[in-house]
């Protein structure tokens, strides 16, 4: 089977019914993306499939074959950050940071739809999203510095 | 500020290449000889700084990061001393060895413990550095000073970096003496560093524990007994090594012994998601053991008939609160109730093991390292030199990873098996085999005296205890722990009593981020409003009044830093004025008010709430903290907020059930945590930052919570709320 990560086709061999997140992590070998839950409720697994966010625990590996996967490790551009990466690192938001890879792919899908998100629309898109350190008034600010710094063209 | 070295305890050495070590030991613990390294060889993993000829300064950190920044802010305390460029200093996680002394990261005591003896290493090391620039130059080292990891000469205009310097000043004896800057001179300590591992994070290339992998690494899912304490009487395996990439399926027997490892059967595979197809094929026959009747109805009923009769303990008793209460024409009384917790961390538990003959080594997100490898040596029968415990970074601790069971348990199969393997928890088997915070029974009896001050007040608590599982009944009994917050309460009453009394239960307990006070705080500072109440007095005035000096014998006070009222004081005065008490709110709105200490800090919060068409939101929260100075502000802020949101989380929503003697919540399904929606849309953080040996600032927020928001809701609606979980919806 093949799977597009981030732009590299990589050739794994796994039943159709695995989870596209141990497909990454175990066969691909990229662990940026984490295990939360399996069930989908954390968010801690979110990747983009297609450019959609995706709770990567619960989508069997076979539907994301031959589709664009995007994982944290490919978030960033050429030589500068996604302004969701800029923006956590401004406001220092990760505390033990185990969640915040899927916070940040949920973050950045957000704005690719909302370039200027209500709180309403922080709370709709980032409600799937756990964290147990409590960063989540950091992440509202982080949400609304990225996409200032998506407006002035800081970043994509 | 001077402070003098103990020289004995640093050793400084030339590395190959032209760098220096500073080593710092600790009592008891020396090196062997201040060895220096062979060229070309390997660094002694011992050291604490090491500055290297490009300039760059290496911390080790012997503390475990599992959120809180320990990495940053032990580091900063190094470079501050040692006027290191903070853009040139790296740290290093230090593997578990004995000359570290203790490294277990619990209590908020990180910074406590460091605080000296890591700003003397860099001072001392500073003053080598100039001693050598000085010495090459033919000046007096007293004209010399440094910046930004350079000694600078300023009379002649001259600077060398500490790079080049290294190789010069290792060959030079250790200061006799050392003084460490004052607060005012300070560049960066005190103010916002962002975290060292925060970029990493950020790219998702930080390693966790569950990122581990080593060479020839199986992994394996472990189905333990769901009924604590049962045992495996068979097991069929013959579907689940069906499964393509299942390897093996190997038995893994119980243990207590502090350790507390639960029964259960091993499936390794090629990847997890074999493994956890193959235990799904497992067909075990278990013996559910002696704790399968227990449930939290049971312990409920236990705690309650408990707290209504004269406790098994009598952790404190000052004057004759009996007599007094006996006599009391109104007598005040409410039970307080809390549930089992799960510290339920975002990364599960797991570790990855390599066991070979009597070598043993693991890959572990463990915040005690120390008691890892020595429960290492003891499970499986070797020495503890044969042990090497590699600490990864931790999705989350909060207490949880203090324990070795999730260590021990990997080494154990790893032994067995004769192969490197990563045991990974799945979400079910993290929080059905948590060590739980215990649930909790309070009652608290009280009477006002003609002045509407409390005249007497006995407080009966009913809890498992915690230290039942790791030792021997201490000789002044298991009260003292775990009525923390509540027989050292700070209110004065002339006569007051705590008593305790044990519930025995299967269920395993274990320290949950501030541990008692989170239990013992909501009762004592719910039942303070209370008696403000009836005493027609306001609540933030009421405390203001009573705090003082009280007497307490258990738990005992710190010797070194014993409970200041006037710190307390502050801190409530501080949080009462930002949050405008007293203001005028709409109908439906209410604040409320707590305060306390815990692991030596104190912390005030304010509670701005609504509750409306029964839906709750919290609008603010105020905190004031003061844990004397504050190292790193934005970090500090970070384990206030945190720590105000997992306590909010944990009075709003969390509740471990026990059925059967087994966890009924599966997954964050039936475990419900705090998400965005329902956090408060401000938490603002205030500092009094009393100038004394600075403590930390990971617990200390915690304990007020749960009392302060069920204060707010009382204002709010005219209900007290004296069981948790709120249950609350969240508008």
């Amino acid at each position: 089977m093949k799977l597009l990560v981030n732009g590299t086709t990589h050739e794994i061999e796994a039943p159709p019914e695995m989870p596209l997140l141990w497909a990454i992590r175990d066969l691909v070998g990229l662990t940026g993306t984490k295990f939360g839950c399996g069930i989908a409720m954390c968010g801690a697994c979110t990747v983009h499939v297609n450019g959609s966010p995706v709770r990567s625990c619960s989508l069997p590996v076979s539907a994301a074959e031959g589709k664009a996967i995007t994982t944290v490790e490919g978030l960033a551009g050429t030589g500068v950050d996604h302004a969701v990466q800029q923006a956590w690192q401004q406001l220092n938001v990760p505390q033990c940071g185990y969640c915040q890879a899927g916070q940040l792919m949920s973050a950045a899908a957000l704005l690719e739809k909302k370039p200027n998100p209500t709180d309403a629309d922080i709370d709709a898109a980032m409600a799937g999203n756990l964290c147990r350190c409590g960063t989540y008034i950091r992440i509202r600010h982080a949400i609304k510095l990225a996409a200032e710094i998506k407006s002035s063209g800081g970043a994509r | 500020m001077t402070a003098y070295t103990r020289r004995h305890f640093l050793t400084i050495t030339a590395v190959a290449g032209g760098g220096l070590v500073l080593t710092i030991s600790l009592p008891g613990c020396r090196p062997k000889s201040g060895a220096a390294p062979t060229a070309g060889g390997p660094i002694d993993p011992g050291v604490f700084v090491r500055i290297n000829p490009d300039n760059t300064v290496v911390i080790t950190i012997t503390k475990s990061e599992m959120g809180q920044g320990i990495r940053t802010s032990l580091a900063m305390l190094v470079a501050e001393d040692l006027d290191a460029d903070w853009n040139q200093v790296r740290v290093e996680q230090a593997s578990f060895a004995p000359k570290y002394g203790e490294m277990g990261t619990g209590g908020s005591s990180s910074v406590l413990s460091n605080w000296k003896r890591l700003r003397e290493a860099g001072a001392a090391l500073k003053g080598m550095l100039v001693a050598a620039a000085a010495k090459d130059w033919g000046v007096d080292p007293k004209d010399c000073r440094a910046e930004n990891s350079f000694v600078i000469h300023p009379a002649s205009d001259r600077r060398t970096p500490y790079g080049a310097l290294a190789a010069k000043a290792a060959a030079l004896s250790l200061p006799n003496q050392v003084t460490l800057k004052p607060k005012a001179e300070w560049k960066l300590l005190g103010k916002d560093r962002s975290g060292v591992d925060v970029a990493d994070i950020t790219h998702g290339t930080a390693v966790y524990g569950l990122d581990v992998k080593i060479p020839g690494m199986l992994y394996a899912a472990i189905e333990r007994t769901s009924v604590f304490g049962g045992k495996v009487k068979s097991v069929d395996s013959a579907k689940a090594l069906a499964v393509p990439g299942v390897k093996q399926v190997v038995q893994i027997d119980a243990m207590g012994d502090g350790i507390n490892i639960h029964a259960g059967v091993a499936v390794v595979a090629t990847n997890t998601w074999a493994a956890l197809q193959g235990r799904k094929q497992l067909a075990i026959t278990w013996d559910e053991g002696p704790r399968a009747a227990e449930s939290s109805e049971s312990y409920r009923a236990f705690m309650t008939a408990a707290v209504n009769r004269a406790g098994e303990e009598t952790v404190n008793k000052q004057g004759d609160p009996d007599a007094v209460l006996a006599k009391a024409t109104k007598v005040i009384a409410s039970t307080f109730e809390t549930p089992f917790l799960s510290h339920a961390t975002m990364e599960p538990m797991n570790c990855t093991a390599s066991v070979t003959g009597n070598q043993v080594e693991v890959w572990s997100p463990t915040q005690f390292p120390d008691w890892g490898a020595q429960s290492l040596a003891k499970a499986l029968n070797t020495d503890i030199k044969n042990v090497q415990v590699h600490v990864t970074l931790m999705g989350g601790g909060f207490g949880r990873r203090i324990n070795p069971d999730f260590t021990v348990e990997a080494a154990l199969l790893s032994q067995k098996i004769k192969q490197p393997v990563k045991v990974v928890w799945t979400r079910e088997d993290d929080l059905r085999h948590d060590f739980y915070r215990p649930c909790s029974t309070h009652r608290i009896e009280a009477s006002l005296g003609a002045d509407g001050r409390p005249e007497a007040w006995r407080h009966r608590v009913s809890t498992p205890s915690i230290d039942v599982l790791y030792g021997p009944k201490p000789p002044n009994g298991w009260g003292p722990n775990e009525t923390d917050g509540s027989a050292n309460m700070s209110y004065r009453v002339p006569n007051r009593s705590c008593e305790y009394t044990l519930l025995d239960s299967g269920v395993p307990r274990g320290w949950w981020r501030a541990v008692s006070t989170t239990h013992g705080m909501f009762a004592v500072e719910s039942m303070i409003d209370e008696l403000a109440e009836a005493a027609g007095k306001d609540p933030y005035e009421y405390r203001l009044g009573l705090i003082d000096k009280v007497w307490w014998q258990q738990p005992p006070d710190s010797k070194e830093f014993p409970f200041s009222p006037d710190r307390l004081k502050g801190v409530l005065t501080l949080a009462a004025d930002k949050a405008g008490w007293g203001k005028p709110l709409p109908a439906g709105y209410g604040m409320g008010i707590s305060c306390g200490f815990d692991h030596l800090g104190y912390a005030a919060e304010v509670f701005e709430v609504s509750v409306i068409n029964d839906r709750l939101r919290i609008h603010r929260v105020v905190v004031a903290a003061d844990s004397g100075p504050v190292l790193n502000p934005i970090g500090a802020r970070a384990q206030l907020e945190g720590g105000i949101i997992q306590g909010l989380s944990a009075t709003i929503k969390e509740r471990i059930t026990i059925v059967g003697g087994a966890v009924k919540e599966r997954n964050f399904d039936g475990y419900s945590v705090l998400r965005i929606n329902e956090a408060p849309a401000v938490i603002e953080v205030y500092f009094v930052e009393t100038d004394t040996h600075p403590t930390g600032f990971g617990e200390p927020a915690v304990p007020p919570v749960a009392a302060g928001l069920a204060n707010a809701i009382y204002r709010a609606t005219g209900k007290r709320v004296r069981t948790l979980p709120l249950g609350l919806r969240m508008a």
